[in-house]
């Protein structure tokens, strides 16, 4: 039997979306919804299940959804992840569940994501309200230091077993990288201001403008909490450090994608946070902050460039926001490396470029980059936004003393976040490395399980 | 803990530059010389890093020089206004210890911001010698609170008290004469340049206060990165005090200025919208 094409979301037209700020994808309507659910095939041993960090009943969920119960399909997700709304547009399904599904041998995977975004959106426009449950008062008092999805999923768990969290952020709003870094045509704020209001109910105090380590001292949180979660993420940008890095028009992405998403930068001088709009804009990477980047750019009215050094095949973005991006007019320059930046005066004019190829697969097991000798060239551009990664935040840590690491900079944690602090726990981005929202918040709710067991 | 963020005193010390003492107690409590707070004074309100110039009773100082649309607009603040977000103490206390003797000059806003290391460095029973510089008489502010310094000198660009010239020159004079064991220079990046250049000569340990651009101030966004030797540092989490003699002062004054358009258009729409700056 031939395998019905996957349904497509409603996304907006590309042209008209690519000069504003407003999400690009509008997902399902009840009927599309329905008739993608349909398609599952229930299998009895799911593999889909297998390729979800957390784990959701998928095919439980997506019955419902095929039944028409919207309701009762969104408490299938809630039960397993605090933020359907969120993973369903961000997770990169195609390495996930969908990746696992056994459709994905026919290339016509279930749109799991579409989904699981699906359900979260009809229960937020339908208010079906969150049961708030909350366990009797165990009269302990927990500090949570970062207030992205580890933070935020670790706080609301303890939250509902009936302990006092005291959830800590050092920017003016709280939502981590989905706040500062995912752009809004991608993850709506509103999304994320919904979630903290439900914080907010389960008695979660949110402390704004706190710098742990600096206006708290370690010790004194160790003193006065029963336990801590940390998680405050990776954090701190890399830069690929060639000559040139100090000139005006560089830009980390972080800086880039903060001053847009966090402090509406876009409106200026509406707002009073300043962003270069250029003609033109180089991003390097091939990551989701390279997309996020260049998409941004093009929002500003730039003509973008993405100059990656592998090719296509290895970038490790969505491979939705690649389509996206290229969709909306980003231009993608792979197998190139920029090997020196050229100023006059200060500012950024042109990078120098090496054209690569492709050798033997290194420990990632992608295939390594090798510079083409004298393949150098030169590309005209008012900005380069680096997007190459980012290394451990030591903002915390440097005031954390006796806290061990691992060998990259990041906190020694096991599988439930304990540290080599009894009473501390971590994870998320600040444990693994830059990973997904989904990990980060798996880490979080591993914690506040381990964090309970600890208390009892 | 009290952090309503209210401004309990407030004054005009000259033309442009607002001292304002602000209620709460984490800052207060934890600041130590030489660190510095973020402020934001609005919805739409960009983030203004500026240094803690002393702490009292859980409230603490910040001494403001109008320089654009954000300083304009915080300078008229009055007290029993509130500051909607202030983040802080941020960045690396300045390094304090008895080194002997001390050399300490504080030009325009950093005669303000040097008032704590002054303090802090007498605490660890150095002996002291302060240059305080400015471009005419009115801008010694607080010059009362350097009462205790073992010597201090005057500068102005236009001769109308002490010295007529720059910071450094008063600084060379002195080290031709005098053994000084470490200095710091705070104030304009000129003069903080130009004097890092005389403690090279004099192989002297300067440190400086770089006041870098910056965004979130928690070492995420780079920034405020500067080149210090041959590494890149984030003037927020590894400053805001550098070696002077090992800045590269040619890129870091170049970055300074990459929002002056920017920086014009918004001053610009914000005086045609309120008028003559008459407050400040
Ligand atoms: C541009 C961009 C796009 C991305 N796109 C995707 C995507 O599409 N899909 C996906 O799954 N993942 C994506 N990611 C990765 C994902 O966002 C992260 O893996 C995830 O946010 C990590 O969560 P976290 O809780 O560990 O920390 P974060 O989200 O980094 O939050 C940490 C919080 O801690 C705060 N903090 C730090 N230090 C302190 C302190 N001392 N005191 C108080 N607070 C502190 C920070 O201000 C921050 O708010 C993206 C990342 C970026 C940067
Ligand atoms: C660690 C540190 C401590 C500081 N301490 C003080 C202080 O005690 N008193 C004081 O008056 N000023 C201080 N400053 C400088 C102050 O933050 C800037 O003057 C202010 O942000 C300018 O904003 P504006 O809109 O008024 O001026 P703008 O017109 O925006 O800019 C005027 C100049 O100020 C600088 N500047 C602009 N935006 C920023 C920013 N986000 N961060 C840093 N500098 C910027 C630029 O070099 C620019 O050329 C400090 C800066 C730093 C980094
Ligand atoms: S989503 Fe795919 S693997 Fe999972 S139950 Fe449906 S058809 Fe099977
Ligand atoms: S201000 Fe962003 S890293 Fe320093």
């Amino acid at each position: 039997m031939a395998v019905k094409d996957r349904i497509p979301p409603i996304e907006r037209d590309p042209q008209k979306r690519a000069k504003d700020f407003f999400e690009v994808s509008l997902g399902y309507d009840e009927e599309r919804a329905v008739l993608e659910a349909q398609r599952c095939l229930q299998c009895s041993i799911p593999t889909c299940v297998k390729g979800c960090p957390v784990g959701i009943d998928i095919p439980g969920f997506i019955k419902q959804i095929a039944q028409k119960n919207f309701e009762e399909a969104y408490k299938i997700l809630k039960d397993y992840n605090s933020l359907p709304a969120v993973c369903g547009r961000v997770c990169p399904q195609e390495i996930q569940c969908e990746g696992a599904c056994i459709l994905n041998k026919a290339g016509k995977p279930i749109s799991i994501g579409n989904l699981e975004r699906f359900a979260a959106d009809w229960a937020s426009k339908n208010n079906v309200e969150d049961e708030i449950q909350i366990d009797k008062n165990q009269n302990k008092k927990i500090a949570v230091i970062g207030s992205g999805p580890s933070g935020l999923t670790t706080s609301a768990e303890l939250a509902k077993k009936g302990y006092t969290v005291d959830l800590f952020e050092v920017f003016h709003t709280p939502g981590g990288v989905l706040v500062y870094g995912i752009p809004e045509f991608r993850l709506p704020k509103d999304i994320v201001k919904k979630e903290v209001s439900f914080l907010e109910k389960l008695g979660v105090n949110i402390i704004l403008n706190i710098p742990v380590g600096f206006a708290i001292h370690p010790q004194e949180i160790l003193e006065n909490y029963d336990a801590v979660f940390i998680g405050v993420g990776a954090g701190t940008p890399k830069f690929m450090n060639i000559d040139g890095t100090e000139l005006n028009g560089v830009y980390s992405a972080n800086e880039f994608l903060t001053r847009i998403n966090l402090m509406k930068a876009y409106k200026f001088p509406q707002t009073d946070t300043p962003i270069k709009f250029a003609k033109k804009v180089v991003v390097i990477g091939g990551g989701n902050t390279a997309m996020d980047a260049a998409r941004s750019a093009l929002r500003l009215g730039a003509e973008v460039t993405i100059v990656y050094r592998r090719s296509e095949n290895e970038m490790p973005a969505r491979k939705e926001e690649i389509h996206h991006a290229k969709e909306e007019g980003v231009k993608f320059l792979t197998l190139t490396q920029p090997v020196r930046y050229i100023g006059r005066n200060g500012k950024l004019i042109a990078i120098e470029c090496v054209k690569m190829k492709l050798g033997e697969p290194d420990e990632s097991g992608r295939r390594k980059p090798i510079p083409i000798e004298g393949s150098n060239f030169i590309i005209e551009t008012e900005l380069a936004i680096e997007a190459i990664g980012t290394q451990s935040n030591k903002f915390l840590l440097s005031q954390f003393k006796g806290l061990e690491l691992n060998k990259w900079g990041y906190i020694k944690a096991d599988e439930f976040g304990r540290t080599s602090i009894p009473k501390v726990f971590a994870g998320g981005d600040i444990v693994t490395g830059a990973a997904t929202v989904i990990l980060a918040m798996g880490a979080g709710k591993k914690a506040a399980y381990a964090i309970d067991q600890f208390l009892k | 803990m009290k952090t309503s963020n209210l401004i309990v005193e407030k004054k005009k010390l000259a033309y442009g530059i607002h001292m304002f003492w602000i209620e709460n107690e984490l800052v207060a409590n934890n600041a130590k010389a030489g660190q510095f707070v973020i402020f934001r004074i609005h919805e739409n309100g960009e983030r203004i890093p500026l240094t803690i110039a002393g702490v009292k009773d859980g409230t603490f100082r910040v001494i403001v020089k109008a320089v654009g649309k954000s300083t304009y607009e915080l300078c008229r603040f009055e007290k029993g206004d509130k500051i909607i977000d202030i983040v802080g103490p941020l960045g690396q206390p300045s390094e304090i210890k008895n080194y002997g003797n001390v050399l300490v000059i504080g030009g325009g806003v950093g005669i303000a911001t040097i008032i704590p290391i002054v303090k802090e460095l007498k605490n660890h029973r150095n002996r002291v010698d302060v240059i305080l510089a400015a471009r005419n008489k009115d801008y010694f502010v607080l010059e009362e609170e350097f009462k205790e310094v073992d010597n201090l000198y005057f500068v102005t660009n236009d001769g109308s008290r002490g010295m007529k010239g720059y910071a450094h020159e008063m600084m060379e004079k002195l080290l031709k004469k005098k053994k000084y064991d470490i200095s710091w220079a705070i104030g304009p990046s000129l003069m903080m340049k130009a004097c890092s250049e005389v403690a090279k000569k004099y192989d002297l340990k300067i440190w400086v206060s770089l006041n870098a651009i910056m965004v979130d101030g928690t070492g995420m966004c780079g920034g405020c990165r500067v080149r210090i030797s041959d590494e890149l540092k984030y003037t927020c989490v590894d400053g805001p005090e550098f070696d002077g003699r090992l800045v590269d002062w040619e890129s870091f004054n170049t970055r300074l200025i990459q929002y002056k358009e920017e920086e014009k258009l918004a001053l610009e729409k914000y005086l045609e919208k309120v008028g003559e700056p008459t407050w400040l």
